[in-house]
């Protein structure tokens, strides 16, 4: 086994200091080290989105991200989404347009929103139907979920 | 028409009661739990379709460094010849066994031969590599033509084909034939006018659920098994491993976890017995994970199938005769759902003379397992073409003659059962007066189809207790794991009796040691039969908290009523209290209240769905743009419509995934050569438009407040509706699906 790398880095705003293998992936570190099971291993090949977070500003699955490249770098995971006594906006446009169903892909498609929103807060359906297109929902049809991305886009 | 009756919880839109842990990352599925000590496990599949187990040896993976324990089937209980009773019916433990290791023969790529516990997932993997395993590899089987001929290679050498009551001599890969008959059928064809006769062949297909199997099972030394994972049905679960770990239920916990899709596909245990055997061998709690080709090669797909499709009707419509053989593959062990499939094929329409002939036939794939109306769709997209065909023949608009010959209360289904109240032909009219259908239709390459579909939804056993809290509240414990919404379409029901508001009530799924059994989260069976048990349990927190205001009172209890939240003296004492104020006076009126109920409710009642598409076929490419849908339902009553909305818009478009794009693709080896979410490809956002949810309500007598189930049906309609639609758009009649791009150019004749 080769030997753990220390990394030191950023993650929702916190200084964080882990040891990871060289194979294990940000979203194993994320999982498995840091205890944030908020992103999701529906793949681990970069084809679902359910592990989606936002390194330096950029939107990425973090199976396909090793966890030493972390280093020095900022994460963002839906664990900081919300502040202690209120949501943030897309998540309560989820919660009011009922876009989740079991929820496995939530955390992800919830990410890529903000991602999106980060970029263009006021995405036409279409716009947002194609950034949000590298996440897979099995059980919405998508409906309810490009409608509460559209009703967060307006709501800020 | 019945009454409309006024509800001050029911078809609101409450927030669900999970709804923030699941937006905020903080809902622990399956592979998020964490207990001290945890080993990870990993299982090593057969590479091959169709092969002799001749040897396995473990003892490199032992040696190798961090590896704790690895099992076979030697491990298993030896199953042999006995059968296992899993409330369905007899079905063989071999059978069973063998699915989750496969002791003599492996049957398909993926199936599950051996597995490793190690201190990481990373070792556990490693350690596989090291398992020697010896095959003697046979030819494989993948099609139910070519697996029913004499001469095809046999799965099981004691299979024998169980048909119309009698058993085969020799050795078949065809488990068995049922047939269904009403009328005269010779007499049916007679009579009619036109006769259409198809054949259709159907692709196989998977759930696709997110979230792959998982289980972290501990073995305690005093006997105790534990185990956490996600689910459809922890009773179920806790069978199926007493049942394969021939081991006692009272010892067995199922503690079920948040769960990513389901749809049918996680009721059958495949990972949970494997955890069960490493955690016993190794003394440590082991969570074994799929990854995604796992999934698609070692759990149950919905059939492939083969369907000859005739039908017969007269000048003026009416459809007089009706013919059907369904032949399904059930994968490598018997069980396809061709029951259902049988039991939905011309389920829509009253049809006086009818014969379906059902065949369950093994092939070299891994065992099928439930898929949202399984069996269903792969019907429907047969019947329901030919439908539109004989409208086309006859020159009869399509809805129309699903009108002149839909279902109604009173008809009888050529399976047996007599239809109560249904809402079939309010489905047909909500579609002929929505907007969608009479817009325009005409350019060149659009299309539009309809279809219909049927699906019967079952009922089974449902237990719910409810605590009454000292501020008015209740805590509503059920055992119903909550896939898309459940927790707060039960909990509503329980409010609605209570006249509290829906956020009053506090739903939590628990495990099997904490409440009565309940069966699984499936056959759309939740909102119907949960949802009946907490109506009839918070009818019994009504009935006790009644004696409590008696006494507070001292007033006979049958001069106490109930209603909106008050309870109020009605003979004698002008006395009246709230729900909530009586709530904190328990203690000295006698203690908690705790109201209770078991189901086993047998008026589901049949959910019914009539969908219109807008297709435009792109001739050079092959490939078809879904423009517009529109998908009308017979909900009984909506509950809480955002999610009645959503089951029917996700049935849809797992419904068009499965029309135009979604296969298994084999090579000649038996091998799967797409299994990942890349090549396997499920729509994504892009792919669609807006789903049009239309909700019917036509009350279901068999449910206080009329619910029907809902969530399988919207996905049997989409597969013919878009062949219809397709045939509208381009004058070709397409008959296997997926109808996918390179077989619709070989249909137009482009390639």
């Amino acid at each position: 086994m080769a030997r753990k790398s220390h990394v030191q880095t950023t993650i929702n705003g916190e200084t964080v200091e882990f040891l990871c293998e060289p194979r294990q992936s940000l979203l194993e570190v994320l999982r498995d080290e840091l205890h944030l099971t908020g992103a999701k291993e529906g793949c681990n090949n970069g084809n679902c989105g359910a592990c989606s977070v936002i390194l330096d500003g950029r939107l990425v699955n973090s199976c396909l991200v090793l966890g030493a490249e972390i280093d020095g770098k900022s994460v963002e995971t839906i664990e900081g989404l919300a502040e202690p006594d209120k949501l943030h906006p897309i998540q309560d446009a989820f919660l009011e347009n009922a876009a989740l169903q079991c929820g496995i892909c939530t955390p992800g498609f919830i990410m890529s929103a903000k991602a999106l929103l980060d970029k263009n807060p006021n995405p036409t359906e279409h716009e947002v139907r194609y950034w949000l297109a590298g996440n897979l929902c099995r059980c919405t049809g998508y409906d309810k979920i490009v409608r509460a991305v559209l009703d967060a886009a307006a709501a800020t | 028409m019945s009454e409309k009756k006024e509800y001050k919880v029911i078809g609101t839109r409450p927030i669900r009661h999970d709804g923030v842990d699941k937006v905020t990352g903080r809902a622990i599925y399956g592979a998020d739990f964490q207990i001290t000590g945890l080993l990870h496990g990993r299982v090593l599949r057969s590479p091959h379709a169709h092969a002799r187990i001749v040897s396995i040896d473990t003892s490199r993976a032992e040696a190798h460094p961090g590896v704790k324990g690895v099992v076979t089937a030697e491990d298993l209980p030896a199953a042999e010849d006995k059968m296992a009773d899993l409330g369905e019916g007899a079905v063989s433990l071999k059978y069973l066994c063998d699915n989750i290791l496969a002791s003599d023969k492996a049957l398909y790529k993926g199936h599950a031969i051996a597995a490793v516990a190690a201190t990481s997932p990373h070792i556990a993997e490693e350690a596989c590599e090291l398992i020697d395993v010896e095959y003697e590899v046979l030819p494989p089987v993948l099609e139910v033509r070519q697996a029913m001929e004499s001469d095809a290679p046999i799965l099981h050498e004691n299979l024998r084909t169980s048909s119309l009551g009698e058993t085969g001599d020799k050795p078949s890969n065809i488990a068995s034939h049922f047939q269904h008959k009403k009328g005269d059928i010779d007499k049916g064809f007679d009579e009619a006018d036109v006769i259409i006769e198809r054949e259709f062949v159907t692709g196989t297909v998977h759930q696709g659920y997110i979230e792959p199997h998982n289980a972290t099972a501990l073995y305690n030394p005093d006997g105790q098994l534990t185990v956490w994972c996600s689910t459809q049905g922890a009773f179920t679960v806790r069978e199926q491993l007493a049942e394969i770990l021939q081991y006692p239920i009272s010892k067995i916990k199922v503690v079920p976890l948040e769960i990513g899709g389901g749809f049918g596909g996680k009721i059958n245990v495949y990972v949970k017995p494997v955890a069960a055997l490493l955690a016993k061998k190794t003394g440590k709690p082991v969570k074994v994970l799929m990854n995604r080709a796992d999934v698609f090669e070692g759990t149950g797909p919905t059939p492939a199938s083969y369907i000859t499709i005739k039908m017969g009707a007269t000048n003026d419509g009416k459809i007089t005769a009706a013919q059907t053989s369904l032949v399904f593959e059930a994968g490598a062990y018997p069980g396809s759902p061709v029951g259902a499939g049988a039991m939905c094929v011309f389920a829509p329409y009253n049809i006086e003379n009818v014969v379906i002939d059902g065949y369950d036939v093994v092939v070299n794939k891994p065992k099928t397992a439930p898929y949202r109306a399984p069996g269903a769709t792969n019907a429907a997209f047969g019947t329901e073409t030919v439908v539109d065909e004989l409208a086309e023949k006859l020159n009869i608009d399509p809805l129309e003659i699903r009108l002149m010959n839909g279902a109604k209360e009173g008809d009888r289904r050529a399976d047996g059962p007599v239809y109560p109240r249904i809402g079939f032909i309010e489905t047909l009219e909500a579609a002929k007066e929505h907007p969608h259908y009479a817009s325009p239709n005409g350019k060149k390459y659009h299309g539009r189809g309809i279809a219909s579909g049927f699906w019967f939804n079952i009922g089974l056993e449902s237990s719910v207790t409810i605590n009454v809290n000292p501020d008015g509240t209740v805590n509503l414990v059920e055992g119903s794991t909550d896939i898309g919404g459940t927790r707060a379409s039960i909990a509503m029901q329980a409010a609605e009796v209570l006249g509290i508001p829906a956020e009053s009530v506090n739903p939590t799924v628990v495990d099997t040691n904490s409440i009565g059994y309940t069966a699984v989260t499936g056959g759309s069976r939740t909102t119907y039969a949960t949802g009946y048990a907490a109506y009839e349990a918070a009818q019994d927190v009504v009935q006790q908290m009644k004696a409590r205001a008696a006494k507070l009172w001292d007033v006979d209890e049958d001069n106490v009523q109930f209603a909106d939240g008050e309870f109020s003296s009605i003979n004698g004492k002008e006395e009246q209290i709230s729900f909530r104020d009586l709530s904190a006076r328990l203690g000295e009126t006698g203690g908690p209240v705790i109201g209770r109920a078991t189901m086993n409710p047998a008026g589901a009642g049949g959910a019914f769905a009539t969908h219109v598409v807008d297709v435009e076929v792109d001739v050079d490419t092959g490939k078809v743009e879904i423009l517009r849908y529109t998908a009308t339902q017979d909900a009984g009553k909506a509950i809480h419509p955002s999610y009645v909305e959503g089951q029917i818009q996700g049935g849809v478009v797992q419904g068009i995934g499965w029309a135009l794009n979604e296969e298994y693709i084999y090579n000649d080896e038996g091998e799967m050569t797409n299994a990942s979410f890349l090549d396997y490809r499920m729509p994504t956002c892009l792919d669609l438009p807006m789903i049009d949810a239309v909700i019917v309500e036509v009350p279901n007598p068999g449910h206080p407040y009329g619910v029907r189930g809902v969530g399988e049906v919207p996905i049997v309609p989409p597969p013919a509706a878009i062949a219809n639609a397709i045939y509208d758009a381009v004058g070709i009649r397409m008959t296997e699906l997926p109808m996918s791009p390179d077989r619709l150019l070989k249909a137009m004749g482009k390639i």
